[in-house]
């Protein structure tokens, strides 16, 4: 087994699935010649021509429609847009045509595209390259949200999302694009959509987070010496409502982590889902550690903003002496 | 011209000394952003995209505060009274839109004044383009469009963009005037600007004009443009090199002698290094600054936050 980083695990993935099924396409702003920005696209040009990898016009509204078509039409696009920064122009595809479309044809038409982008803070990346707006996408009806946390996870997520029957927004943390290498298995192979990784078994406190905060998490927990377990979800919608109640009941407090803003971030979801299932096994209100609602600042102010390990720890402390 | 290359070399090397961050420099389009800044008057409006440091510097925007923005330091956008210039954009064609809207304002107004909006060859592909400019034609609007046609939107070409055989054309079908000009040609860029600024001025409406120029340096300092472009490329227009251009032409007429170039060499020299000084001399940002510009009033969840950090 390999050791390597999320980018070579995504571009693996991408690889493999684009061997296996001609109908898989690439498409977005610099994915042929350049290998995209961070390089995930890299190499498939070579492999597989120009006609399956496109360097698109500078057009992300244009990219996610014609996506649409594609996969209308047979194809399965996996469109990049270069930062999630961009992705707004897309979303009167998104939330009006690729969600719908199934809907709209009583399920004549489908739509399985997958739109990549990475998102999320922690590089002293420029304005508009470091925003978390998971929340946002969890709210359109007929979305899937997924948002891989380790390079293992990434690639297994992601061919999960390609043979998706549906659109699947693929959130990419770039913090930790590099960041860790694992082994990732080099057969392909699956990580289903909805399941959500135990990453450390605990009694004390669960905590429920994601993407690049997951290792926050873990650094806080080994700081703070209390047992806590951590469940990285993987996907946002759907979400793995089973092991999150399942943890609660056994620890009854609860710590989300997100470095969305707080105001009607995924954490608001799955704290309401937990006083829905299981309210009365709580011993202590559930605590939210997450960025402002403010626009995440340029670098020299960033790591104030991001949750981090000291902020997490005093969540726990508190949580767990309530 | 030359103190933007100053500027933009400074930067770089700033930016490798971990002291600025993803930067876009230039080099090469120079005679572009200071010949068409020029053609404007101290009160019009100026609307740029990301890589229009030369504008900035043409205006006469403080250096010290271009540096900081691209520090990491939102106060170097903190936009002096004085201009009437917009913070750079960075989400491409964005502004264009923005730039309508501003003058449109300004004919309700009855105000002589006139916009320039900047944006690049794959600023063309967005739909903000097509609506802003559809707009901007509907309402005879005084805007002048200003395209920097550098041949590159980062690793895609000019021909992938768009089939028009020009980018100027397309200002046809948007029912006014587009130009394609030597955007290398300081003195033409001025020319063709200047007109269309007057013809905007006097309400008839707007330009597109394209200045056909390149990219000398990598996209931004994150690029490495080797990976799709040859040499052979960028070292042909290495040779057309708008500043090397306008000192051929100076030494010429005999504008350009050995004292002349000592001395502004000197005098740009000085107004960079006075810029970093300064630059470096900023005090750090209060972390309470994030929430102060969020809302014109501060609302009870922002207070709260406020306290936590
Ligand atoms: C809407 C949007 N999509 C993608 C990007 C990422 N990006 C930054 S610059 C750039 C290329 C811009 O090319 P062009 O308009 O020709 O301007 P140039 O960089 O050549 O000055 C891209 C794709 C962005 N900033 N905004
Ligand atoms: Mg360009």
């Amino acid at each position: 087994m390999p050791v390597m980083n999320m980018v070579n695990a995504l571009n693996l993935a991408l690889r493999q699935e684009m061997k296996k099924d001609n109908s898989v396409v690439v498409l977005g702003e610099d994915v042929g010649i350049n290998g995209g920005v961070f390089r995930v696209t890299d190499g498939l040009l070579k492999l597989y021509g120009k006609k399956r990898v496109i360097d698109t016009p500078l057009a992300e509204s244009g990219i996610i429609g014609a996506s649409i078509g594609m996969a209308i039409n047979g194809l399965r696009p996996v469109a990049e847009i270069q930062f999630s920064g961009f992705m707004y122009s897309t979303f009167d595809q998104i939330i009006s045509h690729a969600s719908r479309i199934r809907n709209r044809s009583r399920g004549r038409y489908s739509c399985p595209v997958v739109i990549r982008t990475p998102y999320s803070g922690g590089i002293k990346a420029l304005e508009h390259h470091s925003e978390s707006m998971e929340a946002l996408y969890t709210h359109i009806p007929g979305i899937k949200v997924v948002i891989p946390s380790t390079p293992a996870d990434a690639k297994g997520l992601l061919i999960s999302a390609i043979r998706d029957p549906d659109p699947v927004i693929f959130l990419e943390p770039k913090r930790i694009y590099r960041a860790v290498k694992e082994y990732v298995q080099e057969n392909e192979y699956i990580i289903p959509i909805g399941k959500a990784r135990l990453v450390r078994e605990g009694n004390q406190v669960s905590i429920i987070c994601w993407g690049a905060m997951v290792r926050e998490c873990e650094r806080a927990v080994l700081q703070s010496g209390i047992d806590a377990e951590i469940i990285d979800l993987r996907s946002l919608k759907p979400f793995d409502v089973d092991l999150i109640i399942e943890s609660v009941k056994k620890t009854r407090r609860v710590v989300v982590v997100h470095e969305a803003p707080k105001t009607n971030g995924f954490g608001a979801e799955i704290i309401a889902t937990i006083n829905e299932n299981a309210l009365l096994y709580l011993d202590a209100p559930p605590i939210r550690v997450t960025g402002f609602d403010s626009v995440i600042p340029l670098g020299k102010l960033e790591d104030v903003y991001l949750p981090n390990v000291e902020r997490i720890n005093k969540a726990l402390q508190k949580v767990v002496s309530f | 011209m030359l103190l933007t290359r100053a500027f933009d070399e400074k930067a770089l090397l700033l930016q490798r000394q971990g002291r600025l961050g993803t930067y876009a420099v230039s080099r090469g389009q120079e005679a572009a952003q200071i010949g068409s800044a020029l053609a404007l008057k101290n009160d019009d409006w100026v609307v740029p995209s990301f890589r229009e440091q030369g504008v900035f510097i043409a205006l006469g925007y403080p250096l010290h505060q271009l540096y900081q923005y691209w520090g990491w330091d939102e106060r170097g956008m903190n936009i002096p009274k004085k201009f009437s210039i917009l913070p750079i954009t960075i989400p491409v064609s964005a502004q264009i839109p923005h730039a309508v809207g501003i003058a449109y304002a300004l004919k309700l107004r009855n105000e002589k004044k006139v916009v320039a909006c900047y944006f690049g060859d794959g600023g063309t592909s967005k739909g903000d383009f097509h609506e802003g400019l559809n707009m901007a034609g509907v309402w005879a609007l005084p805007v002048v469009f200003i395209c920097q046609n550098n041949q590159w939107a980062i690793s895609v070409s000019r021909k992938k963009q768009s089939a028009s055989k020009t980018l100027a054309q397309k200002a046809i079908s948007y029912g006014f005037e587009g130009i394609q000009v030597d955007g290398n040609d300081v003195f033409g860029i001025y020319k063709v600007v200047s007109e269309a600024v007057k013809k905007a001025r006097s309400g008839k409406g707007p330009s597109l004009i394209e200045c056909f120029t390149y990219r000398i340096g990598d996209h931004t300092t994150s690029d490495d443009a080797s990976r799709y472009r040859s040499k052979k490329e960028v070292e042909s227009w290495i040779k057309k090199d708008p500043i090397e251009r306008l000192r051929k032409y100076m030494k010429k007429k005999e504008m350009w002698t050995k004292m002349y170039e000592k001395q502004l060499k000197k005098k740009i020299g000085k107004q960079v290094k006075e810029a970093v000084e300064r630059f470096e001399k900023i005090p750090k940002q209060n972390p309470e600054e994030m929430f102060r510009y969020v809302y014109a009033e501060m609302p009870w969840f922002l207070k709260e936050e406020m306290r936590d950090i």
